[in-house]
């Protein structure tokens, strides 16, 4: 048996737009983004929304429903209340191209920012790791690249000029998957703190909570990265170092 | 005269998932000024939805595995349909494709000396497949993709290709639109590489996306390239089928390679009632046997469950039929009884999320329903085995848009390791290729006739949704050609599809151009319908039952067809189905069948 919600969608691009309201039937087990389809099929063939796997694992579909940012396709009708109208926003710290895309192109920007894998010489046996050595970096693998985590944070959400210079919870996650890497041999420490912004992120954790993937990103990478810099950079004994020789503690 | 902005390389690839990007990296890594165009964003094609793993040969976890065996098992889950090239070179190759992912960067769970750790999975005679947990493809997507953006290979985003451009017989670019902005845009290249995936978006119940529209496929196709067994699709045995909405979500054949076992509402273990003559000698006819096998592989046979997916899918299907399927029209998949609960969240943390998430249903106590779902384009355009050249000079395709190396049926794990292989294979001949190729010519006709074609959905006097078309052609194909396809049903899918070949082209959409998914999809459905036709006529045309195929009406092999393929061509406004007999395989290769 078929019930009734009531949609309030987004509709608009980048010169303005607004909540627009729409009746869409729905059925047992739907999730939100089923819903979507039912009203692009049916009363707004033009409605503009990404998705690709709906099944949590490609991170394209994310808006900010009822105020809080989520996957649509893993947000399921039984866990939200249809007796009042569902709001269904663009994210709101990137710009809106239309309707539910916003125009992420930031993030793919950091990316191309940070500093290659680099693995030291392949032994003739091959390389060889323990599992105990990669659980935490596979942990940070398993971003689907949702940008939740980046639309959440306060850095950069109220405070656009910041995206110049703060690489945000996405690429902190994807600089310490390089830094715990076992084989890898670059050193991403200045740059995390002269150019990524790592001291910005004041760890109020709100990446974490809406990571759909469980990442624990300011536990698991934020801190232990600016613990890293922390000892690299404002280590009393280092910093003596490096006043009384004009070196680097790595190089010296 | 249509306005468009060009670009030039001298390759460019057209598709970024696995085998699109790694035949990027490879042009690019040839000196080749290479471009990568794809429909999504970067990241999000459908590589990221692959769970098990990649098959290949090291042989971390069973010595006495190697490239010989991996052939063998490749070419008889095929039913030796197989390009048999293609399945050497693969075999041979994605071991070395393996550790390259590693030296960029990817993680693979590990052994207990640190290799890469394999799986079990379906026809593979070792446990054959390096994985992480089932997300494989997500690994391997993001690794090709950082690695490509490291690179520096320029990559065009969110953008739909519409027809291939040729100057004389040669390739010569590609024209298509941007998605966000629906503007028009022109790729000038000497080559082109289509890395486009299948065609799943023609069945009802489908594990793909809204890109598998077989764009590639299409496009080929048009321009002169020939499709092969298109015929052998393949359903993949287990996807949701509960809540209706979730129908088709892929279940890993991990699972089952892990120790899942599949039952009928009876609780019987019904694949031991479904082992084919041609399998008979490797697999375990006990459940006992079957069990010891995970633990002992010398002296146990396989168990039933981990036959190839087209014998599962057809077993699963049957068990329905016959009133013994669970209650949602599935049967059960149970892993629950058979390992421990911190196992299972640690071999298949996102198919217990899925389930949790999306069913209610914890699968560490509880079985999972499942049923075949559309998953996989076995055939596809026709290659070369070497360097996936296509009948056309300048175009080549890799991945799951090019056809051969699967044959009739695909192993799973073969198809990360055919995106590998073949996508680098690919880049290689087709950066050799532009080397040699003088700058091309555009013809400036040609643009201006995509361009009002592209256009036309928004053309006042249609009557036609493009979403009601679409889901009148996923409800034919889903009836008349799924699993089991009969003549009359076969017949009746052909006029449906050329039915809906008229009424798209009443297509109306409303809005306008800028990022407008109504306009997308009736774009969309042109190349879909071209290949659902192409399925659905060279399914009339093998009247035997082989792999992915499997008719009502001839049940059993046929040896007629046993060394034929089926070659669909465009003519004029038509599509034509002929059979061509397959090159003779070597003796020093025929002699790996055995044993």
């Amino acid at each position: 048996m078929a019930q009734m919600a009531t949609l309030e969608v987004w509709r608009g691009d980048a010169s303005g737009g607004s909540l627009r309201p729409y009746r869409v039937p729905f059925e047992e087990g739907m999730v939100l983004l089923d819903v979507i389809h039912v009203l692009q099929a049916t009363q707004a063939g033009d409605l503009a929304v990404r998705w690709n796997c709906k099944a949590g694992k490609c991170g394209s579909c994310s808006a900010e429903v009822n105020g809080k940012p989520r996957l649509m396709c893993m947000t399921r009708m039984s866990s939200l209340d249809t007796s009042v109208p569902i709001t269904i926003a663009p994210l709101k710290t990137f710009p809106v191209l239309r309707d539910l895309v916003t125009d992420v192109s930031f993030n793919f920007e950091m990316a191309k920012r940070v500093p290659a894998f680099k693995p030291g010489p392949r032994p003739p046996e091959g390389y060889r790791m323990m599992q105990e050595d990669i659980d935490r970096p596979q942990e940070f693998h398993k971003c689907i690249e949702c940008f939740l985590c980046q639309n959440v944070c306060h850095v950069i959400r109220d405070h656009d000029e910041n995206k110049q210079h703060f690489a945000g919870p996405r690429l902190f996650v994807r600089y310490a998957a390089l830094e715990m890497h076992p084989l890898d041999t670059n050193d991403r420490r200045a740059l995390l703190k002269d150019k990524m912004g790592l001291g910005m992120c004041n760890i109020t954790k709100c990446c974490t909570e809406v990571c759909p993937e469980n990442i624990r990103i300011t536990d698991n990478a934020i801190i232990p990265l600016k613990e890293r810099v922390a000892d690299e950079f404002y280590d009393p004994l280092k910093m003596a170092w490096r006043k009384v020789t004009g070196k680097d503690s790595k190089s010296g | 005269m249509a306005e468009y902005e060009t670009h030039e390389h001298e390759v460019i690839v057209i598709g970024a998932g696995g085998a699109g990007l790694r035949a990027a990296i490879e042009a690019s890594a040839q000196g080749a000024n290479t471009a990568l165009i794809c429909k999504s964003l970067l990241g999000k094609a459908h590589t990221v939805m692959a769970e098990g793993g990649i098959a290949a040969a090291l042989g971390n976890v069973w010595p006495e595995d190697n490239w010989k065996v991996h052939f063998r098992d490749t070419m008889r889950g095929g039913k030796l349909l197989n390009h048999w090239r293609m399945a050497q070179l693969h075999a041979q190759e994605a071991p070395a494709r393996v550790l390259e992912l590693e030296e960029w960067g990817a993680l693979f769970d590990r052994t207990k000396d640190g290799r890469i750790l394999q799986r079990d999975f379906g026809g593979h005679r070792y446990a054959r497949l390096a994985h992480v947990g089932d997300r494989t493809g997500l690994e391997m997507i993001r690794t090709l993709q950082q690695h490509a953006v490291h690179k520096g290979i320029t990559v065009y985003m969110e953008c739909t290709l519409v027809g291939l451009l040729k100057d004389g017989d040669r390739i010569a670019g590609a024209f298509g639109y941007w998605r966000e902005s629906g503007k028009f845009v022109v790729y000038k290249a000497k080559a082109v590489i289509l890395a486009t995936g299948g065609i799943g978006k023609a069945w009802e119940f489908t594990s793909n996306s809204w890109e598998y529209t077989g764009d590639g496929v299409a496009m080929a196709m048009e321009a002169g390239a020939d499709l092969i067994d298109m015929e052998c699709y393949q359903f993949h045995p287990t996807g949701m089928v509960w809540p209706h909405s979730v129908r088709g979500i892929l279940v890993t054949e991990g699972v089952r390679g892990d120790g899942g076992v599949l039952r009928n509402s009876q609780g019987r273990r019904f694949m031991f009632d479904y082992i084919p003559e041609f399998f008979k000698k490797e697999t375990a006819d006990t459940e006992a046997e079957a069990d010891r096998w995970y633990e002992d592989k010398k002296n146990n046979r396989r168990p039933p469950e981990l036959l190839p997916r087209d014998e599962v899918a057809r077993a699963i299907n049957a068990e329905v039929k016959a009133g013994r399927g669970s209650p949602h029209g599935g049967v059960f998949l149970d892993i629950a009884t058979r390992r421990d609960a911190e196992t299972i969240k640690r071999r298949l943390p996102s198919m217990y999320h899925q389930f949790k998430e999306l069913a209610d249903v914890d699968i560490t106590t509880t079985p999972m329903e499942i049923g075949p779902t559309a998953h996989y384009m076995n055939g596809g355009v026709r290659v070369d085995g070497e360097g996936s050249a296509t009948a056309v000079p300048g175009l080549f395709a890799a991945g799951e848009v090019a056809g051969g190396l699967h044959g009739a049926n695909r192993l799973g794990g073969n198809s990360l390791s055919d995106l590998l292989v073949f996508g680098r294979r690919a880049g290689l001949a087709a950066a050799e290729y532009a080397r040699g190729a003088r700058s091309p010519t555009l013809d400036t006709a040609r643009l201006d006739t995509l361009a009002k074609e592209t256009l036309a959905p928004f053309d006042a006097g249609g009557t036609e949704n493009p979403y009601t078309l679409h889901q009148e052609l996923q409800k034919t194909m889903q009836s008349d050609v799924g699993i089991i396809r009969v003549q009359s049903e076969l017949d009746r899918a052909v006029a449906k599809i050329a039915e809906l070949r008229q009424r798209l082209k009443r297509v109306r959409v409303e809005g306008h151009r800028q990022f407008n998914p109504g306009w997308h999809l009736a774009l969309d459905l042109r190349s879909l319908l071209i290949c659902a036709e192409a399925v659905a006529r060279a399914a009339s045309e093998r009247k035997e039952s082989r792999g992915g195929h499997a008719r009502e009406d001839f049940p059993k092999p046929d040896p007629k067809f046993a060394k034929v393929n089926m070659v669909v061509r465009r003519r004029g406004d038509g599509l034509t189905v002929t059979q061509e007999p397959i090159a003779e395989m070597p003796a020093e290769l025929k002699s790996l069948l055995e044993g």
